[in-house]
């Protein structure tokens, strides 16, 4: 079975379970309006939690740039004083938070177009949520039960397509900014403790040689210029 | 026809282009059984650059069900695997 055959599948599961089996079909359209306006709330809810977490992460890169200066200009008054040493050690620090400040800009990219998913999401969604309430009033005072049974019918299971993939999408976007915020709360610690770790935990042996040889490489370059630079002057 | 790219809402398509939409769909399946990551994510963009290419934005106010339904664009290799087993938010 094709992977959209399958999904089609997940998405009719999900619509199933969005609609409520009442006696009077008429009472499915009361239901399934209630249950759209809760849905609404949860996309509103969910974009003002991943502006909430995008926000954190660009202050912490903020935060991350500010000690980056700093350190550049420690590395810079180590030169001065002749303090190669103190000079290299303040370079590596940088480095380790520019891959970090890179790392950040990931991220919020990321969250930057979850929150446009689902605001999209949300004005799809609410402008069904209008002309299914008008609907449904039309339907409830032209047809008798057993009448409306048919336009009910076509009515809720389009509607809850709808609410099946805004669902899936809140819960996706929900996913995405747990995972970050688990990283950021440990950026946090890090910047609180100004201490500096591994940032290259997860690749292989070596591609970690490879970056520590490239990044090596740059603290010398980086160390040279800040040396013919004050020499200069 | 009307296909559903999910987050992304609903498209109009000439019924001409589910030939390709199948042989792409078909690919997937392929890449996703021999953990080809890059081929598989190459694959679902074709798919759904083609939807969204050559098809037009159904109207909001339309409330209708769809014939195809499309998974999200940035379905990893492995949510495609819950997508076949039917597990976590993929659960039918």
């Amino acid at each position: 079975m094709g992977l959209l055959n399958r999904m089609g599948t997940v998405i009719k599961a999900k619509m199933n379970k969005l609609v409520g089996k009442m006696e009077d079909p008429r009472e499915t359209l009361d239901y399934s309006y209630e249950k759209q306006l809760d849905l609404l709330q949860n996309v509103k809810r969910g974009v003002a939690e991943v502006a909430t977490s995008k926000k954190r992460l660009e202050l912490q890169r903020a935060k991350l740039l500010q000690n980056s200066e700093k350190l550049e200009s420690q590395a810079r008054e180590a030169v001065v004083a002749n303090r190669e040493d103190l000079a290299r050690l303040a370079l590596e620090r940088k480095n380790a938070l520019t891959s970090q400040i890179a790392g950040l800009d990931k991220e919020i990219a990321t969250l930057a177009a979850e929150q446009e998913k689902l605001v999209a999401a949300e004005k799809r969604l609410s402008t069904k949520i209008e002309v299914f309430r008008s609907r449904k009033e039309t339907i409830k005072a032209q047809y008798s039960a057993a009448e409306a049974q048919v336009k009910i019918s076509e009515s809720v299971s389009g509607i809850s397509e709808e609410m099946a993939d805004v669902g899936m999408s809140i819960e996706r976007a929900e996913s995405k900014t747990d995972e970050m915020k688990a990283r950021s709360a440990a950026l946090d610690e890090l910047l609180e403790e100004g201490t500096l770790v591994d940032f290259t935990a997860g690749e292989d042996d070596i591609e970690r040689e490879l970056a520590k040889l490239g990044r090596q490489g740059s603290i010398e370059s980086e160390l040279a210029k800040l040396k013919s630079e004050v020499g200069k002057k | 026809m009307i296909i559903r790219v999910i987050g992304q809402g609903q498209y109009q398509v000439k019924s001409s282009l589910f030939d390709d939409l199948n042989k792409i769909d078909n690919q997937i399946v392929e890449y996703v059984q021999k953990g080809n990551e890059k081929a598989y994510k190459k694959s679902l963009a074709e798919l759904i650059g083609r939807i969204v290419k050559e098809g037009e934005t159904l109207d909001h106010k339309e409330i209708i069900e769809s014939d195809i339904i499309v998974p999200p664009a940035d379905m990893t290799l492995d949510e495609a695997r819950q997508v076949f087993k039917g597990t976590g938010i993929f659960e039918g």
